[in-house]
């Protein structure tokens, strides 16, 4: 860690930690649920404990970004962080929205639209904090050295505060909210998120792989560039038959088809700097979480959304245990590995310590991955019984679930392993450092 | 860039792949223009590929309803559009050319000419449509007519887009800026090549 101010990262993703463990712990309960429908159906029902998962999910990635760009900037712009104090005061207002919010859907209060439920005070005190962030950011990068790496960061960053204004847009017309609501959900997931995935990972692979900038920031602009253009058109997948003309089937179609490029983009792109790289960097757990990001991210947005992406096909998938497949996948790859493989990286640094428990950490990444990966195939199973059953032999829809028991169970198993894999990674990162688990190399400073 | 076959001592030290020197953009080295604009013009063929194959889907699923509007386009200002954007794509060669040469007033003369005729296109255009449209045709008709509005649409937008880049490359007329503007327009010619036997003729 060679600035002061990049210990602020350090508070961010501690709070981002415990809300990943919630959010994977609901996770698990949500999937009780669907095995036993009635479980805890007076006291939190299922809305509410789904809610309680996505809502810790974003949360926790987004904070988890706020810490990587706390971390990363001070060392790509060469200066400390314009104001610690802001920093901890916007880190302090999410908290207080995000406990808000948990406490407030247990009690019911909510705006119940999908993702955005937060109560407007909770939205309002995230526009706040974003705010300040975007404030703190900006001025450190412009007072400071430019890099591709923070350029795109910010441009994400920005573009993840203006997407969000739309939550606040909520017409009464059914078709233009959800047209508006996607502008929140998909563009932050298929767009400037992307932005943010793709900078943060070009920080790591610079860091572990010693690879010149310059090649860094070439294929950096190439992914940025391949994201927006496929990603922005690519809304038009969400509205197939939700009231919206029907040329947006075909806009929809061919530009969400192409969205599998910058994730392909980035697969190579990790994957060349490993191969050409110049450092044998002692952390080899972060290399892993960043390869396995790229390949994950891949498979599970690029592969798993294409599979469902064209119109004739989402005719019969359209909001079926496919789509949950994919969504499950593609957080996953894209966005938690991410967050895993920069804290990874990073928390030696701040911990200042020599990179530590690197075998557990391993062992995590593939104990969550390959039950994550189980997960997606069951669903995906599901999903495609589900789309037979359902939507062309026309069995209604509670007769379909029942047939879908047996997926639903091995869901639940596999979210189960996802727990204890997450464990183990909290642990790795938390717990004390094992000294019998040390790689050889480590002993060299890490850069 | 080119490099010295010549063998030398110095190639047992040849920097290794991980120090390439500025201008190395892989399989984009070499090619006229910025890069970049070759990652665009690569995604740009790919989405006007997937537009058309899915128009000759369309048809193999209609081909009587596709035959039936299509009937009432007019090759005629389709044929004309052809020649006129492909004279445009000369003139912009041209002014490459003079870019090259590093003159200036010939260059601004040309990429002019060029964006003339590239204006000369939209209206003829303009005028398709506005017949089209008067015959009750609209982006929502469905089949073969909502691909059309779409293909071409798309097209005539990049057009516009066209012309703004020409627009900038002749405010600074550097040889590397007209020839990046140039592979744009000349990808937006290509687009219309494709675009005009497979909406417009073939049945």
């Amino acid at each position: 860690m060679k600035y002061e101010s990049q210990s602020i990262a350090k508070w961010y993703w501690f709070v981002a930690m415990a809300l990943f463990a919630v959010q994977v712990t609901v996770g698990v309960l949500a999937g009780y649920v669907y095995v036993a429908p009635n479980f805890l159906s007076e006291l939190l029902p299922f809305n509410i404990i789904r809610m309680l998962h996505t809502n810790a999910l974003i949360v926790w990635l987004l904070l988890g970004f706020f810490g990587a760009a706390y971390y990363l900037i001070p060392e790509e712009s060469e200066r400390e962080i314009y104001s610690p104090k802001l920093a901890y005061l916007q880190l302090v207002i999410l908290v207080i929205g995000a406990g808000g919010a948990v406490v407030g859907y247990l009690f019911r209060i909510h705006e119940g639209r999908e993702f955005l439920e937060q109560p407007l005070w909770v939205k309002l005190g995230i526009i706040v904090a974003a705010l300040i962030f975007l404030f703190n950011i900006s001025m450190t990068v412009l007072a400071g050295r430019k890099t591709a790496i923070t350029n795109v960061l910010l441009l994400g960053l920005w573009g993840i505060a203006v997407f969000f204004l739309f939550s606040l847009y909520n017409p009464a017309n059914l078709v233009l909210d959800k047209m508006y609501w996607w502008w929140v959900v998909h563009l932050w997931v298929e767009g400037v998120w992307e932005l943010v995935m793709a900078s943060v990972l070009a920080f790591i692979l610079l860091k572990l792989t010693g690879v010149d900038r310059e090649v860094v920031e070439k294929w950096l602009y190439v992914i940025v560039a391949t994201s927006l253009f496929t990603g922005v058109l690519g809304t038009g997948h969400h509205y197939y038959w939700i009231g919206t003309p029907g040329y947006w089937q075909w806009i929809g179609s061919i530009f969400s088809s192409l969205e599998v490029i910058p994730f392909f983009a980035m697969v190579v792109f990790s994957f060349m700097m490993v191969w050409k790289g110049k450092r044998d960097h002692p952390n080899k757990a972060a290399l892993l979480w960043s390869l396995g990001c790229a390949v994950l991210a891949f498979f599970g947005a690029g592969v798993w959304g294409f599979m469902h992406t064209l119109h004739p096909v989402n005719y019969y998938t359209h909001g079926t245990q496919v789509t949950a497949a994919h969504g499950h996948l593609a957080f996953f790859g894209a966005y938690v590995a991410l967050n895993l493989a920069i804290m990874t990286y990073a928390f030696p640094h701040l911990l200042k310590r020599s990179p530590y428990n690197q075998v557990l950490n391993m062992a995590s990444f593939w104990v969550m991955t390959s039950a994550m990966a189980f997960m997606t195939f069951t669903l995906t199973f599901a999903g495609a019984v589900q789309t037979h059953l359902q939507r062309v032999l026309g069995m209604n829809f509670m007769e379909v679930q029942d047939q879908l028991a047996l997926f639903y169970w091995m869901r639940l198993g596999s979210g189960i392993v996802v727990v204890l894999g997450a464990l183990m990674w909290l642990y790795a990162m938390l717990g004390p450092k094992a000294a019998s688990t040390e790689l050889a190399g480590q002993a060299a400073p890490a850069e | 860039m080119t490099r010295s076959r010549t063998p030398t001592l110095t190639d047992s030290t040849i920097p290794d792949a991980a120090a390439p020197p500025a201008d190395d953009w892989g399989p984009f080295t070499g090619l006229p223009g910025h890069p970049l604009m070759w990652v665009l013009i690569g995604s740009e063929l790919l989405v006007f590929g997937a537009a058309l194959l899915g128009l000759l889907g369309g048809r193999i699923a209609d081909p009587v309803g596709f035959r039936l509007a299509q009937d009432h386009l007019d090759r005629l200002a389709g044929g004309v559009n052809t020649l006129v954007l492909l004279t445009s794509g000369l003139f912009v060669a041209i002014a490459v050319v003079r870019a090259k040469a590093a003159r200036v007033a010939a260059t601004r003369g040309w990429l002019a000419a060029s964006a003339g005729l590239g204006l000369m296109f939209l209206a003829v255009k303009a005028v398709e449509y506005a017949t089209e449209i008067g015959a009750g045709w609209g982006l929502d008709s469905g089949g073969f007519i909502t691909l059309y509005f779409l293909i071409t649409g798309f097209h005539a937008l990049h057009v516009v887009m066209g012309l703004i880049i020409l627009g900038i490359v002749a405010r600074w007329p550097t040889a590397g800026n007209v020839a990046t503007g140039a592979a744009f327009w000349h990808m937006v010619d290509l687009v219309w090549l494709l675009v005009f036997p497979v909406v417009y003729l073939v049945r």
